[in-house]
């Protein structure tokens, strides 16, 4: 699904290297998660694979079922069924979260050639995940994360990956400011739409949600680089012990 | 001196050309227009009042010569309207509905020669009360010289809404326009606007707003790169009366609305809003004056300007309160979004306060396009383009939701995507 190969990674405007060469491969249907201490960049390569400004790519390749995702503009790497939970949602005031899904709803179906959904359709839909997301029709009204708490913005990033039905899924901390009702409804959500070859990789500092989100492979980030990649029973030694020993290992 | 008289110049010159009508119930209330206006000449740049725009084109003999029009979307197409028709600054009966509508009295100023007795307790008056402490002579010329407009005396609740349509046909066309609208006590109505009536505009529009009555005024200016339009709207309020104001600008070489309300009546309300886009050599300044006399009373001014590609935006709003005007709520903001680095916005709220139980607040920002939500928007798969109109439009949004019904904010809102689509980057 997501091939990434000899990835470096520089800030524009500045000479600050942050990604190292970062190799990962993650087939389809399979859930990969990252874990690594704070500024090790996991943050940086999601934002680099969803095609944010600011940075530099100076060596490697990302591709999306072969396609190179690095070329292409933000909009369309959505279209080709790439989705990111930000660890900070964007709050947007003066758009309506309801015409904020149906307008990125129905603008991929247009990129993609598919007819658009009707307004009457589109309620129906976003209802009904809504629903299973607790998230009230006052949300849906209310401007775009505008006055929701962390939690809430963490669940609304789900309904729109719900709404969106993307191939490959970067969580990143979505588990963060959630409480333990919320993980739970989180990830109920992500694992609702695990299956049909879609792929995800969810980046968290807590072994607590790979509980819910069990992981085929665990990869650990540090200072721009994978350094270890293991199964879920890396989670679980990085809970128990920290980096330390991971650390000293890569040296 | 040497100011005075350049000033006297201008207003001899400026005027040369028009036709001064003393007949008829109008006649003396326009010669006392014309014994203002020649005391005070015409506004020059210097003026304090005039800082952030020239007045030069307004005040010039003649309007500058340029196309006449450009299409314009027609807009409230599928809002059930009366509508009055005017062709280069004249009323155009053919294409008007007939001037019937229950609730109001109707009347052309070109046509009512018999004496209107309501009339002649407005015409100019509100003009007047509007020069002090700041004076606006350009529209005391529009009440010494205006050949055209509507009166309109409202007495009930009409069904639906009187709709003005501007529409220049030849090039330099001079149209000096002047509505006025008296609301008595209890009465309803709303006033649309939309078009350019010619290549240089003068619009006063005096509203005398009784106890209990309401005024909804929405204008849209669609205009064309080379047209300069001035606009008054003085308004006199009672108590527990409401006056509300909005106003779309769209392009045009200089705009200046000026809006200037007094809140008469305790626990009474005045609203006005914009929201202005200009891209390129475009002036588009929004000049307010809201004059708290009375208790409990309430204002709003929201204006947003969206600025591309050397447009300039100024606005210059003064909530004046009043010894005694307790319990004041006074609202205010000012905002700019520029679309690039070559536009300009210039900003100068002002507050004068002579009661102390006020609550008053403004603020005025100008900044770019959030990057970050573009971003977000984009990575969910909104096309660039439609990222930033949405956005543009999120920005306007506190300006378009000063208007009440929806209908017609749909249609304003319809109208600035047509604009976004126009000007796209
Ligand atoms: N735009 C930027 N300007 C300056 N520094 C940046 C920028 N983006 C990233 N960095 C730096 O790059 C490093 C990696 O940041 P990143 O956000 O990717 O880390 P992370 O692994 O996600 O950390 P965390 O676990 O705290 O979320 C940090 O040192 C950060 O300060
Ligand atoms: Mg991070």
């Amino acid at each position: 699904m997501l091939e990434i190969k000899n990835l470096h990674v520089k800030l524009e405007e500045e000479d600050k290297v942050i990604l190292r060469g970062v190799d990962l491969k993650i087939g389809a249907g399979e859930v990969h998660a990252i874990m690594g201490p704070n500024g090790s960049g996991k943050s940086t390569l999601s934002y680099v694979l969803s095609g944010r400004d600011g940075y530099q790519v100076t060596q490697g390749s990302a591709l999306l079922e072969g396609q190179e995702l690095l070329e292409m503009e933000p909009e369309a790497r959505a279209a080709a069924g790439l989705f990111l939970a930000f660890q900070y949602p964007v709050e947007i005031p003066g758009v309506g979260n309801m015409t904020f899904l149906r307008t990125a709803v129905n603008a991929q179906r247009k990129t993609r050639g598919e007819p658009e959904l009707t307004a009457g359709e589109f309620l129906k839909v976003v209802r009904e995940k809504a629903k299973t997301l607790q998230i009230d029709a006052d949300m849906l009204k209310r401007p775009v994360n505008v006055g929701f708490s962390g939690g809430e913005k963490k669940r609304n990033e789900i309904l729109q990956m719900a709404m969106l039905e993307p191939k490959m899924c970067i969580l990143d901390e979505t588990d963060s400011g959630l409480d333990v009702d919320a993980m739970k409804l989180v990830s109920e959500g992500v694992n609702a739409l695990r299956g049909a070859g879609r792929s995800f990789l969810v980046i968290t500092h807590y072994q607590r949600l790979l509980d819910h989100i069990k992981p085929d492979v665990v990869h650990i980030m540090a200072a721009g680089r994978i350094i270890k990649t293991g199964g879920p029973e890396l989670a679980l030694e990085v809970e128990n012990n920290g980096y330390a020993d991971l650390l000293a290992e890569a040296e | 001196m040497a100011v005075a008289q350049a000033k006297q110049d201008a207003l001899a010159a400026r005027i040369a050309g028009l036709s001064f009508d003393a007949a008829g119930w109008q006649g003396a209330l326009r010669t006392e227009a014309l014994a203002r206006l020649t005391a005070m000449g015409l506004p020059a740049k210097r003026d304090e009042y005039w800082r952030y725009t020239n007045p030069a084109t307004l005040v010039a003999p003649q309007p500058a010569v340029g196309t006449a029009t450009t299409e314009e979307p027609a807009l409230f197409t599928d809002l059930d309207c009366l509508k009055l028709v005017f062709v280069d600054g004249q009323f155009d009966a053919a294409q008007s509905d007939p001037l019937a509508l229950e609730g109001v009295s109707l009347a052309v100023l070109s046509q009512a020669k018999a004496d209107i007795h309501w009339a002649a307790d407005l015409f100019g008056q509100l003009e007047a009360r509007g020069q002090s402490p700041v004076q606006r002579p350009l529209a005391t010329l529009n009440t010494a010289f205006a050949g055209e407009g509507v009166l309109i005396h409202v007495t009930g609740k009409p069904s639906k809404p009187i709709s003005l349509i501007y529409r220049a046909t030849s090039a330099g066309c001079d149209a000096i326009l002047h509505h006025c609208v008296k609301m008595e006590a209890g009465s309803e109505l709303t006033l649309l606007e939309q078009g350019t009536a010619g290549a240089r505009v003068n619009l006063v529009t005096e509203v005398d707003i009784a106890d209990g009555a309401r005024f909804h005024h929405i204008r849209a200016q669609g205009r064309v790169e080379n047209d300069s339009t001035l606009t008054h709207i003085f308004a006199r309020i009672g108590q527990e009366a409401a006056f509300k104001s909005f106003t779309m600008t769209a392009d045009g070489k200089l705009t200046r609305n000026e809006a200037v309300m007094e809140l008469l009546g305790n626990d009474s309300s005045a609203h006005v809003a914009g929201a202005a886009l200009g891209e390129g050599a475009v002036q588009q300044d929004d000049t307010v004056f809201i004059t708290h006399a009375a208790e409990r009373c309430e204002s709003r001014q929201v204006f947003k300007k969206v600025l591309k590609n050397g447009a300039v935006g100024v606005f210059q709003g003064k909530i004046l309160v009043k010894q005694g005007a307790q319990k004041t709520d006074g609202y205010q903001i000012s905002q700019a979004l520029l679309l690039d680095g070559d536009s300009q916005f210039l900003a100068k709220p002002e507050l004068e306060i002579y009661a102390d139980d006020v609550k008053c607040s403004h603020g005025s920002t100008s900044g770019a396009i959030d990057e970050t939500a573009l971003f977000y928007l984009r990575s969910r798969g909104v096309p660039l383009r439609a990222a930033q109109s949405l956005l543009v439009l999120a920005f306007l949004a506190e300006a378009i939701g000063e208007i009440e019904d929806e209908a017609i904010a749909e249609a304003i809102s319809a109208r600035l995507q047509v604009w976004l689509d126009w000007h796209e980057q």
